[in-house]
Parts: C-alpha cells; structure tokens; sequence
C-alpha cells in the first residue's frame, strides 16, 4: 500500500552535492519495527522514515530488488504503517461501516465480509487527508494507514466517531508484504488458506502457530498479500519466508520505483489535503452508491466539493508522464507547455527510474486539455526544457490474481 | 592519486588529469541511471557544477575539483551508465581536465587522508 514521503531519504527535487552523501546516519529517537535486528543482520542500508529507522535497500540494491519482486517475490516490511480496529458499540459491523461512511467516500456499508477496498479520508474543500485500505472483518472493520498520518488519521476518526464506535489502535502486530508473481506458491507453503484468495480478500488463518490476518493486496501492481502477524512472530515468519528461494528482502527505494511504474498515488507526494479525488483521477474509488443519485449520496466531509466536481470535472488532474529522455524528472520538476513559455502548467510528483520499465518514468499534474495520452509537455530540469510525454497508468500492466 | 573532500578522485596522466568518483561515493549513491556530461573545451572553475548523475535514489551533482578545462569526456558513461557502479576507479572516469595550476594538486587528500574522511 501507501508511506509517507521519501524526503527524509532523498530529496529527489534539488540536485545535491556529492559531500551530501552520508544517507542512512543511525537517529537515536526513531522508532524501530519488530524487523528491525533482522533488516540489519541482512545487511540493509537503514534510513528515517515516518520516524522509523527503515531498510532503504539491502545489498542486492534497489534494482535488482524491484526486478526480483517483479519476477519471483519481495518481502517487505511495512510494519511502520498504522493498523486500526473499528467496532461499532451496537456490535454490528454494518454500523461501524456507516459511521466510517461519514469520512470516507467509499460504500463501506456493502463491503463483503473478508473484503477489502481502497479509501481515502477527505477535508472540508475535498482534499484528502490519507488514503488507507479498509477491510471488513466479520463483527469490526480493520484499517491500514500511512506511517505519516496515522496518529491524525486516528485523533481524525475518534473525533468524528467516538459516540459511536471504539477506535482500537493495533500496537501488538507487525505487517509484511510479500509482492510479485511467486507469492503465491511461497505463502502456500505457511498456510492452506491464501492461495484460493482473490484479489482484496482477506483471512485469518494460522502462521507457523500464529494468527495471521492476510488481505490479498498490496503497493506493487503485483499479486501478493499483506500479512498483519502478532509482533513476537513477526521475525519468524519473515525468516520462514526469507529462507525460499523466490524470496528476497525489498526496501523502501524499489517500494517506491513499484509503486510508481504501477500508478499508485503516494500520500504527501501526487495526493495530499490540496488535491481531489477528481483531480487526483480516483474517481474509480468513490462507489455509485456514494456519488449523486446514489442510494447513500453524499455525506462524507468534502461532499459538496467532490460531487460538485464530479459534475463539472476538475480542471487539472493527475496523469503519468514519460520523460523522452533517459533523464528523470522527479518531484517538484515544473512542466510546461512548450520550449519558451514563462508560465508553468503543471508539476511534477513523483518521479524517477522504472526498472522494468526500463526508463525515467513520472507522474504529475497538468491542466485537463493536455491530459490526453501522447500530448507532449516539456519539463524543465536543471535550467533545460526537455520533452515528456503523458502517459497512461500504469507504466507496467498489473498482474493481480481477480 | 589525489581526492576531493567531495569524493571524487584525480590521477595526472601526461599533463592532464583525469576525473572519477570514488568507489564509496559510487557505492553510496546506488545504481547509476542517468549522466549528463559537460562539453569538451570547456573552461570551469573549482566548484562548478559539471556533471550531473543521477542514480535510483537521487540527482547528484560532480563539481569541478579545480580551474582548469575539461578536455575529454567519458561518452561510453551516457550509454552505460551503470558502468559507474561496475568500475568507479578505472573505466567509468568522467571527464579529462587541463589545470590552470597544476600544483593546486598538493592541496587535495591523499588516500590516507581520503580513507579518514569516510571512515
């Protein structure tokens, strides 16, 4: 799924100096995941992320990391990340998804039980302040958010729900991802229970003696899971899966180059309280029943702006942009329309390199007239107009088991 | 051999120096993917902004050591960038400079005092 931004790593949109180099000096204040002594016996590089000491890559590096997830499997840990039990007071399910109805404009009320889908919580203008995964989970709903946000997501969701639900913060559990096409064949090997799972599903079942809550999801565009497994397991189970062939250790830096040849929004980077979901083109996840003419119309925050805007369309909106070059243009490049022109259109918000794609690849803003696939733009990096061209998303098919 | 505090390396070679970076910047950086490369003939000075790298994590900037001009470049770099991980120390130099000052040499790090500076 979803991390904070990357900057505390690597500011991608000013060029740095090379005495800059000292990435990854240990901070005595960061938090650590139940992970953490095995990402350093494994010899990862660890950075400050969303306040945790994090891998960034392992020896393997960042490409043949991202390649090998794309190939065989990747296991990440995403234990940084927030995850959060809502139970309505009245017991029922149903009530609590209507509750969380009230902050997210998703249709949560007719999620099924052992599904899961995409949300994001909105701001009074229809920006967003988070995006989450939220799965129904028999009698309570579970929620996995951004590192970043989560300790306002949840101040965010006792506030608006405390008459009503008890909002349960999970301390006492690790989350890994395990991503790419082996996935499957590897965790079978742990459990009976995932390989029949289809996309957005979601179990508990047994792992090597622990209860574990697995969706069949993640921030890859590849098929794989996320397992949700109590903190004191969370270093077996990793090693169990670690010790497979098809599997290998994955940091945050090809977390992010998957993500972004996939298409998926980074909070704080392409969506943030200043962008809408028209905007940010995830109108796909706002279901009809919460649209106009729904059965549940509006009432989330934002609801005005959003539907009003469903309405009348937005007037920039997120896009992928290919650099024609082999240089990437990353976050915070401005975009133009053409070689001369004073006045910018758009922005980039991420960017970088895409292994598997095999070249500089983007995503950014541009005003609705030049979101059309193949319209060429210009970006303006280190004082130099160069040519890119908006791209369709995702940079590389995904590959999800439907 | 001589070294920038920036982690670059100089070797003399005739009355020419050549430019790379070093083995643990290379390193530091990750996986080369991108190099623009100044123009030969090119007169710079010290701290100047040269080449530009950019690896999976971010854009880097290689400054000019010192004054001088930049004679040659390594074009096989822009085709295989990844070369720079490969061989920071031989065959991935960047660019060969004529310096206005050639004893501004003595004032770089010797390799001792380089191997102090990365610990």
């Amino acid at each position: 799924m979803i991390s904070g931004t990357m900057t505390e790593e690597a500011p991608k949109h000013r060029k740095r100096a090379m005495a800059d180099l000292n990435i990854g000096c240990p901070m005595a204040d960061l938090k650590q995941t139940p992970l953490h002594a095995m990402h350093t016996d494994l010899g990862a590089k660890m950075v400050p992320f969303a306040g945790y000491d994090m891998p960034v890559q392992y020896p393997m590096g960042v490409m043949k990391e991202h390649i090998h997830t794309r190939e065989h499997a990747g296991l990440f840990d995403v234990s940084h990340m927030g995850q959060v039990i809502i139970r309505a007071k009245s017991g029922d399910v149903r009530d609590a998804a209507l509750e969380l109805e009230r902050l997210v404009p998703m249709n949560i009320a007719d999620l099924g039980e052992s599904r899961q889908r995409y949300a994001f919580f909105t701001n009074d203008k229809g920006g967003i302040l988070d995006d989450l995964m939220v799965a129904n989970r028999g009698d309570h709903l579970f929620l996995v958010v951004n590192a970043a946000c989560k300790e306002a997501d949840i101040l965010h969701m006792r506030a608006h729900l405390v008459d009503s639900c008890d909002v349960e913060v999970i301390t006492d559990r690790a989350l890994i991802a395990l991503q790419g096409p082996a996935s499957e064949g590897a965790l079978s090997r742990l459990s009976d229970d995932v390989a029949a799972m289809r996309f957005m599903d979601v179990v508990t079942t047994q792992i090597m003696g622990a209860e574990c809550w697995v969706s069949r999801s993640g921030y890859t565009g590849e098929d794989g899971y996320e397992i949700s497994v109590p903190n004191d397991k969370a270093a077996d189970v990793a090693a169990a899966l670690l010790a497979m062939e098809e599997v290998a250790p994955i940091g945050l830096g090809a977390r992010d180059s998957l993500r972004l040849e996939a298409g998926l929004c980074l909070y704080g980077n392409d969506i943030d309280t200043t962008t809408t979901p028209v905007e940010a083109d995830l109108k796909w996840a706002i279901q009809k029943a919460r649209r106009t003419g729904g059965d549940r119309e509006g009432g989330f925050i934002g609801a005005d702006a959003i539907l009003a805007q469903f309405e009348k369309g937005a007037d920039h909106k997120r896009v992928g942009i290919k650099p024609e070059g082999r240089a990437p243009m990353r976050q915070g490049t401005i975009l133009f329309a053409d070689e001369t022109s004073a006045s910018p259109i758009g922005e980039i918000t991420s960017g970088g390199f895409g292994p598997s794609f095999e070249g500089p690849v983007s995503m950014g803003y541009v005003p609705v007239e030049f979101s059309k696939t193949g319209t060429q733009v210009f970006a303006e990096v280190r004082g130099k107009r160069m040519p890119a061209t908006v791209h369709d998303l995702p940079f590389i098919p995904a590959n999800f088991k439907r | 051999m001589k070294f920038t505090e920036e982690h670059e390396w100089l070797k003399p070679e005739g009355d020419l120096v050549v430019v790379g970076i070093t083995e643990h910047a290379a390193e530091a950086l990750g996986e080369i993917v991108f190099v623009e490369l100044p123009d030969a003939d090119n007169e710079v000075s010290k701290d100047d902004d040269v080449v530009v790298i950019e690896s999976v994590k971010a854009a880097s900037d290689i400054l000019a050591p010192l004054d001088g001009t930049i004679v040659e470049v390594n074009e096989a770099l822009v085709e295989n960038p990844g070369l720079i991980n490969e061989d920071p120390m031989e065959g991935a130099w960047f660019f060969k400079m004529k310096l206005n000052d050639p004893s501004e040499m003595d004032g770089l790090l010797d390799e001792n005092a380089y191997k102090a500076l990365i610990g």
